[in-house]
């Protein structure tokens, strides 16, 4: 695995549970030494330095903060180690702790704090350190869904005000693309692909990013010319991807949700590619309706189709029905095959991370 | 009837109450002997109340010094047992070394072995060793081993709770292996130390058959107690086994408060663990 991380940059590292993640980042740590390659920190290699010699922080999972100390106690305890003064300690804990907003629980013990302000303990306590490199190991995850928004978008904030780079780990593909600049989607212990979340989400790469981040609306194809595929049983589409593969060559064809219409074959614009296919369900999600569409026997295309009016939404079509999905030209994409779809083949463990290169 | 619905329903407390009254009453009887009056040399029957003995404990010079010998055993016995203990158990519990599963079962055998056994064969040992003159040195070696063992029990159950993550906080936030056991691991498996430590100290002033064969000349305060039994004990036994017992009880409530605040501070709300949400798709 070969991955540069840039300074000041909030970089997540996204996937399913045991891709290899969090692995990754207790390397960058110093918890776990990569058996091979290098990991740098502003071009210093620090593979083979324990954890307390690293210019990295990090916000557990657990938070894991010192039960038998205050919150001033545990935010102040790394400046304490770094041997900086009683004086600067006091001044920096109180600063970092009224930016968490926790200044008024400076002597209580973690256990009196609900999970969020225990969580934003945990931030205070690495950033008051200034690292090079904050690590922080899917940190919301264990909070509810309302708070882990709010905090999200106080993270966010936070990072653009130090402008420290932040590895961020986690399996929420949802928290991934509403506040990275990057996104490294793994999977089985290498990187899908690696981009800003824009490019991750419209412009997936492999069927496995396709289908971690949102819903798996992928058409089994096979490339017709350079500008040009024929979707499996249905019909030939035009597509400026088509170029990237060899004519011949299989692929996927890849629509989101959101991009795609549905109407009966015979409304159907006849200047969009579409595909023909019959209702399975329709589920009402408030804002949107989500309709699974089958096009093919083991091809099932989801569809969003927002509430904008309620008069259109009665006369979306219903189960059974037969239906046509368009999508425009530019919102399709082609993905190859995931290498981990595929029969396993003997990769050797050969891990470089490098970080922080300015 | 009705008389007969209300032993019924409190059956339990009763039988709890009865209960605590078997185990309570030679405690009891030995406190109340201590205000007796004996005519003879033998403190058993009831005579009449006086404190005379409470206002001269240490009357009597054999009995005192016995005491102090014991005290002072029980002391040193603590601190051996409890730093050997806790190391030992830290090394169990955190270590993967060859032996590791053979030693963790090795170390209740002490326990488990009849003192008689374990007193007779330390005296041969002692004696076929010829390094240690019996007395003090050779009961506190005897001392330390037997309680070593349930230092190792109570700090192990304390450790294997332990979040390793604090650990590796501390280490991340630029703490050594020294440092980081100094601030996180020790005061947070200290209630374990504590109790360990106190345990040691009364399983050692308690001690009798490993003591008798290995004490050479020394005399603690149960081996005096034996001896005096042949001759007639005095009222002064009782007033000291009473302040004993007083002190040990004091003590174990202080172990017990620290603990329930030990555990207070580092229980995490319920919440956490409740709320850890399952993945969401952008809809």
């Amino acid at each position: 695995m070969d991955l540069d991380i840039a300074d000041g940059e909030f970089f997540t590292m996204l996937g399913p549970s045991g891709c290899g993640k969090t692995t990754t980042l207790r390397m960058i740590a110093g918890f776990e030494q990569p058996t091979t390659g290098k990991v740098l920190i502003d071009g210093t290699d620090v593979a083979g330095l324990p954890a307390y010699k690293r210019p990295t922080n990090t916000v557990f999972q657990s938070y894991a903060l010192f039960p038998h100390m205050t919150l001033e106690e545990n935010v102040g305890f790394g400046l304490k180690r770094k041997k900086v003064s009683k004086a600067e300690i006091k001044r920096r804990v109180a600063d970092e702790l009224e930016r968490v907003g926790l200044s008024r629980e400076a002597k209580r013990k973690p256990a009196q704090l609900s999970g969020g302000q225990q969580q934003r303990v945990a931030l205070a306590r690495a950033l008051v350190n200034l690292p090079k490199v904050l690590l922080l190991d899917e940190p919301l995850g264990a909070l509810d869904l309302k708070l882990r928004k709010g905090l999200q978008v106080q993270l966010k904030n936070i990072q653009r005000d130090v402008g420290i780079t932040f590895v961020y780990v986690t399996h929420d593909q949802e928290e991934a693309l509403t506040m990275s600049d990057r996104i490294a989607v793994m999977n089985a212990g290498h990187i899908e692909q690696c981009a800003d979340p824009e490019t991750v989400y419209d412009r997936p790469s492999t069927t496995f990013v396709a289908g971690f981040i949102g819903v798996s609306n992928l058409m089994p194809a096979v490339v017709k010319g350079s500008n040009e595929i024929e979707i499996a049983d249905g019909p030939t589409v035009p597509s400026k991807d088509a170029g990237q593969f060899s004519t011949g060559e299989k692929c996927f064809a890849v629509v989101r949700p959101e991009k795609l219409t549905v109407s009966l074959p015979e409304n159907a614009p006849g200047d969009q590619p579409g595909v023909d296919g019959i209702v399975e369900s329709s589920l009402y999600l408030g804002t949107s309706t989500q309709m699974a569409i089958r096009v093919a026997e083991d091809v099932q295309m989801t569809v969003l189709v927002p509430n904008a009016s309620e008069d259109a939404r009665q006369h979306l079509p219903g189960g059974g029905a037969k239906v046509r999905l368009n999508w425009l030209p530019e919102h399709m994409h082609l993905v190859a095959e995931s290498e981990a779809d595929q029969p396993a083949d003997d990769q050797t463990p050969t891990e470089t991370v490098t970080e922080g290169v300015n | 009837m009705k008389a007969w619905r209300w032993l019924r329903e409190n059956a339990v407390m009763i039988a709890g109450i009865l209960a605590l009254l078997y185990m309570l009453t030679p405690i009891f009887v030995i406190a109340l002997f201590s205000f007796n009056d004996p005519t003879g040399r033998y403190n058993f029957e009831w005579v009449g109340f006086t404190t005379q003995y409470w206002a001269h404990p240490f009357a009597i010079t054999e009995l005192t010094d016995a005491l102090l010998v014991s005290i002072r055993l029980a002391f040193f016995t603590a601190i051996g047992a409890t730093i050997l203990g806790t190391l030992i158990a830290i090394a169990l519990v955190r270590y993967q070394f060859f032996g590791r599963r053979a030693a963790n079962l090795l170390i209740v055998i002490p326990m488990a072995t009849p003192e008689v056994v374990i007193g007779a064969s330390l005296l041969s040992f002692f004696l076929t060793l010829d390094v240690f003159k019996l007395g003090f040195q050779t009961l506190l070696i005897a001392h330390i081993m037997f309680s070593v063992s349930f230092v190792v029990i109570v700090v192990r159950s304390r450790l294997i709770g332990f979040d390793r993550r604090l650990e590796e906080a501390a280490q991340d936030l630029g703490a050594n292996a020294l440092t980081t056991f100094r601030k996180v691991t020790l005061p947070l498996i200290a209630p374990g130390v504590v109790s360990a430590a106190l345990l040691s100290f009364a399983l050692s002033i308690d001690d009798f058959v490993i003591s008798n064969f290995n004490s050479g000349s020394t005399v603690t305060f149960p081996l005096y107690i034996f001896g005096a039994n042949q001759r007639g004990i005095p009222v002064q036994v009782n007033v000291i086994a009473t302040m004993l017992f007083a002190v040990t009880v004091i003590a174990m409530l202080v172990v017990i408060i620290q603990q329930r605040r030990a555990e207070k501070a580092s229980a995490m709300r319920p919440e956490e663990i409740a709320n850890k949400p399952a993945m969401s798709l952008p809809v």
